[in-house]
């Protein structure tokens, strides 16, 4: 009898309780995703700036290079050739110690590192130690930011295009498996084993020094086209071929994998059943391929937004296109670990939060996934 | 044995397997070919050498086969001397003391284009008394041109073009239009030339020998570079280079990915949660930055960056992928017989959790290795190469570098880079082959 009149309330404090457990859950996951987050994050930066000091091994080559320019700058100033040597001397070593103070070169590694991490952490990128902004800044912030939209509109148009071309061609491949075109995708997939940089030279060589019809490299013109017009369409000349090496590289292999990943979903049983009850194929493909695999493409889609961050370093070199890729390339060259320390943390912060987000993104797209559960 | 038999039956369906297995055959024999014909320490002297090893050579000539691609027929560099017979020598006592050397050296010249250089390098050898030469040129129209007359030294370097006695007599500036054309006329005189050099010496035991070199446009096989070397052998030598540095660094990284993920999974508790942090915190590392720093700061040799290649490579996303599978294999039937049998978790890891692997790892390995390759050449086209071996990649970094896309060296970039091409597609190719036969449910879709 008790069971049949059981109290509604009592119901509502077994819904409160699951709620409350629901919460307890997700906020405990939270907590702890958030930790191990940042620690990957503090050791992976600490890692690299280990690295780009070498141990210390950096500092020995940026001693003698100070030494050296000090001493020659000193030594070949007119003004200074007059002095009694022995104050000439003084000025020298009181010049070297003001630069090495200058440049950190006097606190122990041991503390520089430390002051590094946790100036990194907390985003105090600081100043850079030999690279200068094309606007004359040294904050390393102003250097980062001035550089980011050549590289966002390289790999942004690239990628960008990349990624959804390549979703469309295969979407309409793996509905005709088999076909001409699947084979001609087969074919041609092993090409992306070539990096984009490669492309490049062919594509420079081709169109640039041969024909002569697109730049060699560079982003506009110069001197730069004073009105806005001009300007765009000078860019867009210097675009296409940077951008085309990048696409071309990815092309086939991407559209190859879409493919496979559309046909693998595409053969599930529940894929069948809805075909033999009749639905329109339209439908069958938006809710019964593409709703399975939206989290795949969503985290495709969020590590190529982070990706944009990084740049690319080697096709940016080969094409002299100002971003961020060969900026962290020069100042690897002129040992400028402020650069390559505010670069890697950013890039961290980035991934660390596209991981952390995916989680409940996941919980959001498929209702088989819950956040925290073991 | 019949499952891996019925696997190459599968293979061989495959045209691009075919041709992918065939580009990787033949490198390793280019490979074998490579350092049979040119041992390692002689590479590295030849790679290393400068003007005193090139001397012979003109710089930035393209191979000698283009003139197969054109109506006009560049010139083709070439080098004789007397000491290996390339130059006939006759001597002839006249006296005790005195006596006459003839060198004669008879060519070919049938091209459109004039020679960029001439030059002979004599040494001779005397106690007190110089001998002395006199060379002439004997023209296909009969023609018999006095070059010059020199008494020697020990070692002399004579260039045709740099000779003011020479342009005084032929009244002109340009010494080869000169020789190579007849009188009044532009156009180059085609046929034999004759060389024709007549020494005395004057002491019983005095000699002299004669080196004849002339810079062409083209030159051997596959050219020159800024510093006169023949790219045979950097392109040669590339081929074991890069195969070593492709496979080493692949089956590296595979075979230390799939130890640790069998021992992941096998232990599980903290060792597993270590692997995956480990995993994590290498995806924050920025891979191309440490390597340029470690090229730039330490070490650009070639097996520095391997190692770091490889230990960079080895806790990425496939660790997760071997995970998985080896969690599946850790519950199978022949595992669980191990362990009732008494079997130690080394044994069961070694001989049975990572032997079961193996055809997957196959697939993996032959593809991966375009990567590692284009890895070396991407490095070195940003002068991070190995300042020792030569490489396909430094070839393109000294043209790059020596601006030659915009000074029309087409063939300097490209062959490395068809080469590379090459290599990548046919590993690329063989490996996907691979991975259809392998991964059933690949091939199905």
């Amino acid at each position: 009898m008790a069971v049949v009149t059981q109290s509604p309330t009592e119901g509502a404090v077994v819904k409160t309780s699951a709620r409350t457990s629901a919460f307890v859950r997700i906020s405990r996951y939270i907590v702890m995703r958030l930790l191990t987050l940042f620690v990957t994050v503090v050791i992976g930066v600490y890692l690299t700036i280990m690295i780009a000091n070498m141990g210390g091994y950096v500092d020995q080559i940026m001693r003698s290079e100070v030494r050296d320019r000090i001493t020659q700058q000193i030594g070949l100033n007119p003004a200074m050739q007059r002095m009694d040597p022995a104050v000439r001397r003084k000025l020298i070593e009181d010049t070297i110690a003001l630069e090495e103070d200058r440049l950190g070169l006097n606190v122990p590694l041991v503390v520089r590192n430390a002051r590094y991490l946790t100036n990194a952490l907390t985003l105090n990128l600081g100043r850079s130690i030999n690279i200068t902004s094309d606007a004359g800044s040294k904050q390393v912030r102003l250097i980062l930011l001035e550089r980011l939209p050549p590289t966002l509109l390289l790999m942004g148009s690239s990628q960008l295009f990349l990624f959804f071309s390549s979703i469309f061609l295969a979407l309409g491949i793996s509905r005709n498996y088999g076909s001409f075109w699947d084979k001609l995708v087969v074919a041609f997939s092993p090409t992306s084993a070539v990096p984009p940089w490669f492309y490049g030279i062919f594509l420079i060589l081709i169109f640039a020094a041969v024909f002569k019809v697109l730049p060699f490299g560079g982003m506009v013109d110069s001197p730069p086209p004073t009105n806005t017009f001009a300007y765009t369409l000078s860019l867009l000349k210097h675009l296409i071929l940077p951008a085309f090496s990048l696409i071309i590289s990815s092309f086939f292999l991407s559209i190859y994998n879409y493919r496979t990943f559309f046909l693998i979903y595409s053969s599930e049983d529940y894929v069948e059943m809805a075909k033999a009850k009749g639905l329109p194929a339209r439908d069958v493909e938006q809710r019964y391929i593409l709703r399975p695999t939206l989290p795949n493409i969503i985290t495709n889609f969020a590590l190529l937004i982070i990706t944009l961050w990084t740049g690319a370093t080697i096709t940016e070199t080969v094409f002299l296109w100002p971003g961020l890729g060969r900026t962290l390339f020069r100042a690897i060259g002129l040992y400028d670990i402020p650069i390559i320390v505010g670069s890697t943390i950013i890039y961290a912060y980035l991934l660390a939060m596209t991981v952390f987000l995916l989680d409940f993104f996941y919980a959001l797209v498929d209702p088989r996934v819950k956040v925290g559960a073991k | 044995m019949n499952a891996l038999k019925s696997s190459l039956q599968n293979l061989a369906k495959y045209p691009s397997a075919i041709m992918g297995l065939l580009v990787v055959l033949l490198l390793v024999a280019t490979a074998i070919y490579a350092m049979i014909k040119i041992p390692y320490s002689e590479a590295i002297r030849l790679w290393r050498g400068g003007e005193d090893v090139w001397y012979q050579n003109p710089k930035f000539a393209p191979p000698a086969w283009i003139n197969a691609f054109s109506s006009k027929k560049y010139a083709e560099s070439f080098s004789v001397r007397s000491t290996d017979g390339g130059i006939q020598k006759m001597v002839a006592p006249n006296s005790e003391e005195v006596s006459t050397i003839t060198m004669e050296y008879t060519f070919d010249y049938s091209y459109d284009y004039l020679p960029q250089e001439m030059l002979l390098y004599i040494t001779s050898k005397y106690q007190q008394k110089q001998p002395f030469i006199s060379v002439e040129l004997l023209t296909p129209d009969g023609r018999k041109v006095r070059i010059t007359n020199i008494s020697l030294g020990d070692r002399i370097t004579y260039r045709f073009s740099q000779d003011q006695k020479l342009m005084t007599r032929l009244r002109t500036e340009d010494v080869f239009s000169a020789l190579f054309s007849v009188p009044d006329a532009t156009e180059i005189l085609k046929g034999k030339y004759q060389l024709l050099i007549t020494g005395t010496t004057f002491e019983p035991d005095s000699d002299i020998d004669v080196e004849f070199v002339l810079h062409g446009q083209v030159y051997g096989l596959a050219g020159t570079d800024q510093s006169r070397r023949d790219l045979v052998v950097p392109l040669l030598w590339g081929a074991p280079v890069a195969l070593a540095f492709g496979l080493i660094a692949s089956l590296g990284t595979l075979v230390m990915t799939m130890i640790i993920a069998a021992l992941g999974t096998w232990y599980g508790g903290w060792v597993d949660e270590l692997i995956q942090r480990i995993t994590e915190i290498n995806l924050v590392l920025p891979f191309l930055s440490i390597l340029i720093m470690i090229g730039t700061f330490y070490s650009r040799s070639l097996w520095v960056i391997l190692g770091a290649t490889i230990l960079l490579s080895i806790f990425t996303g496939a660790i997760k992928g071997y995970r998985s599978i080896f969690m599946q294999v850790k519950e199978s039937m022949y595992i669980e017989a191990a362990r009732a049998y008494g079997a130690s978790s080394p044994r069961i890891v070694f001989l049975y959790l990572i032997p079961r692997m193996i055809p997957l790892l196959i697939p993996g390995l032959v593809s991966s290795v375009p990567s590692f390759v284009f890895l070396e050449a991407s490095l070195a086209v940003l002068g991070l190469g190995d300042p020792i071996l030569p490489t396909w990649g430094k070839i393109i970094q000294d043209a790059q570098a020596n601006g030659a896309l915009y000074r029309g060296y087409y063939y300097w970039i490209l062959e490395p880079a068809v080469l590379l091409m090459i290599t990548g597609l046919g590993f690329a190719m063989l490996g996907f082959a691979l991975d259809r036969v392998f991964n059933p449910k690949l091939r199905e879709a």
